[in-house]
């Protein structure tokens, strides 16, 4: 499958790519690892006029660890977070998306401005209450997680604007565990689910879980956590908090699984992911 | 609209400059301009593998990667990994001595997925079954080989381990 013609450019900065997109016009679209545009380009569900290439864009890469959070270029692919064992969550979270060969192109900014709700890295963003940065033709803003996902494929980031960095707090003192279930190794979540648990003396101090593919955004469970805070970290306590886990959502069924299958799925898992977390 | 784009790379040691549409997909840019039809086009989909090669030493699967955004990568192919003297990579003396292979078309993709694993990995020791098979999740073999395909990364990592000590 090969897609449609477009027209190709290559941003030397930042506000080269910000022109650049002014330039092309509303069909104008960044293009980063390429592993989620360029699948959607093949099958032409996706026919940018014009493509602004990133690749040379340097201040887009790089993690910076300052005091309590990390500043996460945006051109940072997965393979570079995977292995960073300080990055905990999102280590473990980038070592199960797709295979090596995703990992090494695809890219943590794209993965979030793409917004696709299967995606590991949306939620584990929510569930860190971390936050991306955006820079446009008026300015930089600053976007929290909790703000950005709209829609299935669809972010509050604005035609035009460049998504430069990725914020999150390094959450130290949290437990965390990560489960995703699906058919095949490499593919997309059916469900899966992010869980940070800070322990003092076995009780559970704060808690936070995020939910993938559980509806057209990715989703805290609010009321599983609700319900753990504050409480003892044992299997009664975690079973009884996984149980509300798929409270007050309404995934769509596909191919993979019923509405009704994910929110038993989003329950077990979150039980095994908090059982993970609490233990660490 | 779709002119053609500059593009340099060197690939298995050999530079070239060529000029191609923009949409080209590395995958048909090393087999239709280059003639290097050991990548494979397998599910043309980013899930098969069989069209992996390594892109700047890491694997990459060519039918999801547009050739221009390799301008001024380093590529290996499968045509590259034996020695100039036509010396087999120990990966490909291990998929010999095991059988990794029964029709042989994800084989190319395998090897080199094997190859990023191979030197991806920080450990000492052994490489495990587990490993291999984690190394190897984004690629299929239809022909379901499978076990000897894990048996042919270990005894090329074997091989690997006793030259290097």
């Amino acid at each position: 499958m090969i897609g449609a013609e477009f027209d190709y450019a290559v941003a030397e900065s930042v506000d080269d790519a910000i022109a650049l997109l002014a330039e092309g016009g509303e069909d104008a679209k960044l293009l980063a690892g390429g592993h989620s545009l360029v699948p959607l380009m093949k099958l032409r569900f996706a026919a940018p006029s014009l493509l602004v290439d990133l690749r040379r864009v340097d201040e887009l890469r790089g993690i910076q660890t300052g005091g309590d959070s990390f500043r996460i270029g945006a051109l940072t692919r997965h393979a570079e977070l995977q292995a960073r064992a300080d990055m905990g969550l999102v280590a473990a979270v980038a070592t199960q998306i797709a295979d090596q060969q995703v990992r090494n192109r695809g890219t943590i900014g794209g993965s979030l401005a793409h917004g696709d709700a299967a995606a590991d890295l949306p939620a584990v963003l929510l569930a860190c209450d971390g936050s991306v940065v955006v820079r446009g033709p008026d300015g930089e803003r600053e976007i929290a997680a909790a703000d950005l996902f709209e829609g299935y494929l669809t972010t509050t980031v604005a035609h035009g604007e460049v998504l430069t960095e990725v914020r999150l707090p390094a959450l130290t003192g949290y437990g965390y565990g990560y489960e995703k279930f699906n058919r095949r190794a490499e593919d997309w979540a059916m469900v899966g689910v992010s869980a940070l648990v800070k322990s003092d003396g076995g009780v559970c101090q704060d808690v936070r879980i995020g939910l993938t593919h559980m509806g057209a955004t990715p989703l805290r469970a609010s009321a599983a956590e609700d319900a753990l805070r504050g409480q003892p970290l044992d299997a009664e306590h975690i079973a009884a908090a996984a149980a509300l886990a798929a409270d007050a959502t309404s995934p769509l069924g596909d191919l993979n699984a019923t509405p009704e299958y994910k929110q038993h799925l989003a329950r077990v898992l979150t039980r095994r992911a908090l059982t993970t977390a609490s233990a660490a | 609209m779709g002119a053609t784009v500059a593009l340099q790379v060197t690939v298995n040691g050999e530079s070239h400059d060529s000029e191609v549409p923009a949409r080209m997909l590395l995958v048909h840019y090393l087999r239709d301009e280059l003639g290097l039809t050991g990548t494979h086009v397998g599910c043309d989909t980013s899930n098969c593998g069989a069209c992996t090669c390594l892109v700047d030493g890491e694997s990459a699967k060519s039918c999801t990667v547009l050739a221009v955004q390799c301008d001024g990568a380093q590529i290996t192919t499968i045509e590259g990994m034996a020695g100039p003297d036509g010396e087999l990579h120990a990966l490909q003396e291990g998929f010999w001595a095991e059988h990794g292979l029964q029709c042989g078309y994800c084989t190319p993709g395998m090897i080199m997925a094997a190859a990023d694993l191979l030197e991806r990995r920080t450990a000492d020791g052994p490489i495990s079954e587990q490993e291999v098979r984690k190394g190897l999740e984004g690629n299929l073999c239809r022909c379901t080989g499978y076990h000897n395909i894990v048996k042919a990364v270990q005894a090329a990592a074997e091989a690997s381990r006793e030259v290097a000590a």
